[in-house]
């Protein structure tokens, strides 16, 4: 008797903490959305360009009493490790936002996302600008819709400190910075501010210079999983001149540990200790931010350098195109139409529009010349940004987005080893060689 | 009435409480330990993205990551900061908890200073350690001292030292406090002894609170190596492996290999090496220390 009382007691005990377990391990589900009937859920990221995508949710809810979106949101690298995770599990939000690139493409091919192209299709290719709209399809059809603004990367520079150092112009071609950087590290200034601590900012200086040497084809042959891609001379030549500027000291000596997430690189642009830096459009928003004064008056930019005998044309960018939302494949029939009837209605709106030139960043919807100069801060930054977006004959996805995450964690890796001087540009080609299987 | 009493303490001890009790323990730790842990045996033998289906890959990962001069870095990394941090960190934890033991007031009052760092938590700590060797922007350019402004964190030649002294300052505190109680533990009488026989304060400390408070060294030096073999969040904030994997230990490259390449086999081969290197680790500390013996201490106290 004694025993079984002892027995009972056990598994009650046992029962209990398994039930208060169990009610912890339901992630997807957490912070009390209510992810039935007709309304949503969906996760975004806290950082200040995702405001107006979050205001257009809001604005949404007001009239949809019946059909209500509920956002959660997280900082960006989190978010890029939890919806992997998340997406796997079958733990995903109603909709949630990508970059494009090879994450969109294994979401499609492993059937977890929508196809929205009856829906979507011609209201989007009709809106969006066409390069950021092509990355939203696969295989023909449409999987993603772009949302947010468009970001390209380019080299914002000091004005005061670049003159202080006696530089008249800002670069246009590569033999130009080098001197540039000559004459800004003789000026006792770090020239380029560079986050190398955060990685993924070494990858913008490879993606231009392969571009600005061999053309688009070269990175275009690594994508298709073509046998010795990185063989390309444009590759070797690319990864010796970066050494050339680390060995000049372009980068000045604490670039390895340097991180982006904190800001640390664009405040040594705005206190006036570096001249240049290499960044993504997405920066100008904490730029104004911090103050308008100084982007109007003090603040350059400028597109990455043109290098003697290059085949790529000096209007290609490289960078981020735009976000991209997802709709789960979870998603019931109502949910879908919600999300196609919020789409249509919110994403890319005037009100979107307007609130995302106020932050400094250029939506890439077509025809809206007039409204962004009429935003213009004076510098002539935004309809310089979405002309250039506009016109580039070759856009090319941020190579660690495009890539296979396996491919592109190796890319980050070899290529901070040639920042630091720890590999050479053969070993390089080797290595990235050895990842296309 | 003392001889009784021990004679009623034994015989319960002998046969031990029921094993019923083990039963919540053992299902949670079946429920989040073994069951996960047989999982990640079986997906080291398979290829998974995190997406797609699972397939089956044999030994193949376990061929490829044991090639791999990733994995062989990050054992050498982890090897040097688990026996560096232990080296550092025990005499300088015993000294302090032989000190902290001491009864005097201002004693009591320097404790409560020692144990501050506990009391972060250790992502705040990195942030904050990172941010004060910043030498851009960080103690060493606002005090002006030259050497202080070195870039402790980016240099390869550094990093991984850095790391161990503010491991070390993390966690000093905790195993002060274990060295601290079990130097309490030590009877007067030995000391009192000791004192009559003409032996003075360092020798007192050689041959009576030393082999005094070896289960305890025993046990704290399982959970300095242990820690260290596993310890990921202070190097994952503070450099993330880098620069150019000077840091990049053996949890972190397991964590880059699972959550940032979705190369889920390989990253748990390099979690079974861990776990294989943790429990071995364990199990020969307690045979070298004599601890599963059990045996008392106090014998003829």
């Amino acid at each position: 008797m004694k025993q079984s009382g002892k027995l009972i007691a056990a598994i009650a005990s046992t029962a209990m903490l398994l039930g208060a377990s169990a009610c912890g391990s339901q992630p997807g589900n957490s912070s009390g959305s209510k992810a039935e009937g007709a309304n949503l859920t969906t996760w975004a990221i806290t950082d200040a360009p995702w405001h107006p995508m979050k205001d257009a949710f809001k604005e949404w809810n007001k009239d949809h009493k019946d059909a209500q979106i509920s956002e959660e949101s997280f900082a960006n690298d989190a978010y890029k490790e939890k919806i992997r995770t998340a997406v796997g599990s079958g733990n995903a939000p109603t909709f949630f936002p990508s970059w494009g690139g090879s994450p969109l493409t294994d979401y499609a091919k492993s059937k977890a996302i929508t196809d929205l192209t009856p829906e979507l299709k011609t209201d989007i290719q009709s809106k969006v600008l066409d390069s950021v709209s092509a990355e939203a399809f696969r295989d023909g059809k449409l999987y993603a819709v772009p949302t947010g603004p468009v970001q390209p990367v380019l080299i914002f520079y000091n004005k005061k400190v670049l003159k202080e150092a006696g530089i008249d112009s800002a670069p246009q071609t590569w033999d130009e910075l080098v001197a540039d950087v000559s004459a800004l590290k003789a000026a006792g200034k770090t020239p380029i501010s560079l986050a190398g601590g955060s990685k993924w900012p070494y990858l913008m200086w490879a993606a231009y210079l392969v571009d600005r040497i061999g053309g688009p084809e070269v990175f275009n042959n690594v994508l298709k999983g073509k046998k010795d891609a990185w063989s390309d001379p444009a590759v070797t030549k690319a990864m010796g001149m970066i050494q050339e500027l680390v060995k000049a000291g372009a980068f000045g000596d604490s670039y390895q540990s340097l991180t982006a997430d904190d800001r640390k690189d664009t405040a040594l642009i705005t206190t006036g200790q570096a001249g240049f830096e290499l960044m993504g459009s997405w920066v100008y928003t904490d730029l104004i931010s911090i103050s308008k004064d100084f982007t109007a008056k003090d603040l350059g930019y400028v597109p990455f350098p043109t290098v003697k005998d290059g085949r790529g044309d000096p209007n290609d960018l490289t960078g981020n195109l735009s976000n991209y939302w997802q709709l789960s494949s979870k998603a019931s029939k109502e949910q879908k139409k919600t999300f196609v009837d919020f789409v249509k209605a919110k994403n890319y709106s005037d009100t979107m529009v307007d609130a995302m030139l106020k932050q400094g960043q250029i939506p890439p919807v077509k025809n809206i010349d007039s409204k962004v100069k009429a935003t213009d801060d004076g510098s002539g930054y935004y309809l310089w940004l979405y002309q250039a977006a506009k016109k580039a004959p070759n856009y090319q996805l941020s190579w660690d987005v495009a890539l296979p995450s396996e491919q592109s964690q190796a890319i980050l890796n070899n290529l901070e080893q040639v920042f630091l001087n720890t590999m050479s540009p053969d070993q390089f080609v080797s290595a990235m060689n050895k990842t296309i299987k | 009435m003392r001889k009784t009493h021990q004679r009623g303490t034994e015989k319960t001890l002998h046969k031990g409480p029921s094993l019923w009790y083990a039963l919540p323990a053992l299902l949670l730790f079946g429920l989040f330990a073994a069951i996960p842990l047989v999982g990640v045996v079986i997906l080291s033998l398979t290829n998974w993205d995190g997406l797609g289906a699972v397939t089956w890959n044999g030994i193949g990962n376990w061929i490829r990551m044991l090639h791999d001069p990733l994995v062989l870095n990050g054992l050498k990394l982890t090897v040097i900061l688990t026996v560096v941090s232990w080296l550092v960190q025990t005499p300088i934890c015993i000294l302090l908890g032989v000190f902290m033991a001491g009864k005097q007031r201002y004693r009591a009052f320097l404790s409560v200073f020692y144990f501050i760092p506990l009391l972060f938590s250790s992502t705040a700590v990195a942030i904050a350690f990172k941010n004060l060797l910043d030498p851009q922007f960080g103690l060493g350019k606002a005090l002006g001292w030259k050497w202080l402004a070195h870039n402790w964190l980016g240099d390869p030649n550094t990093a991984l030292w850095t790391l161990i002294v503010v491991v070390s300052w993390c966690f000093i505190p905790l195993h002060s406090l274990l060295y601290q109680g079990a130097v309490r533990q030590i009877p007067q009488s030995l000391y009192e002894a000791a004192m009559l026989d003409g032996a003075g304060t360092v020798r007192q400390f050689f041959s009576i609170t030393l082999p005094q408070i070896k289960y305890t060294f025993a046990t704290d030096s399982t959970l300095m190596i242990v820690g260290s073999l596993t310890y990921f969040d202070l190097v994952y904030v503070m450099t993330a492996g880098g620069p150019g994997n000077a840091t990049r230990i053996l949890p972190l490259d397991m964590y880059l290999k699972g959550f940032k390449s979705y190369d889920m086999g390989g990253a748990s081969v390099v979690g079974v090496v861990i776990l294989v290197m943790g429990i071995a680790i364990s199990l020969l500390l307690n045979k070298l220390s004599g601890s599963d013996k059990m045996e008392s201490q106090m014998e003829g106290v």
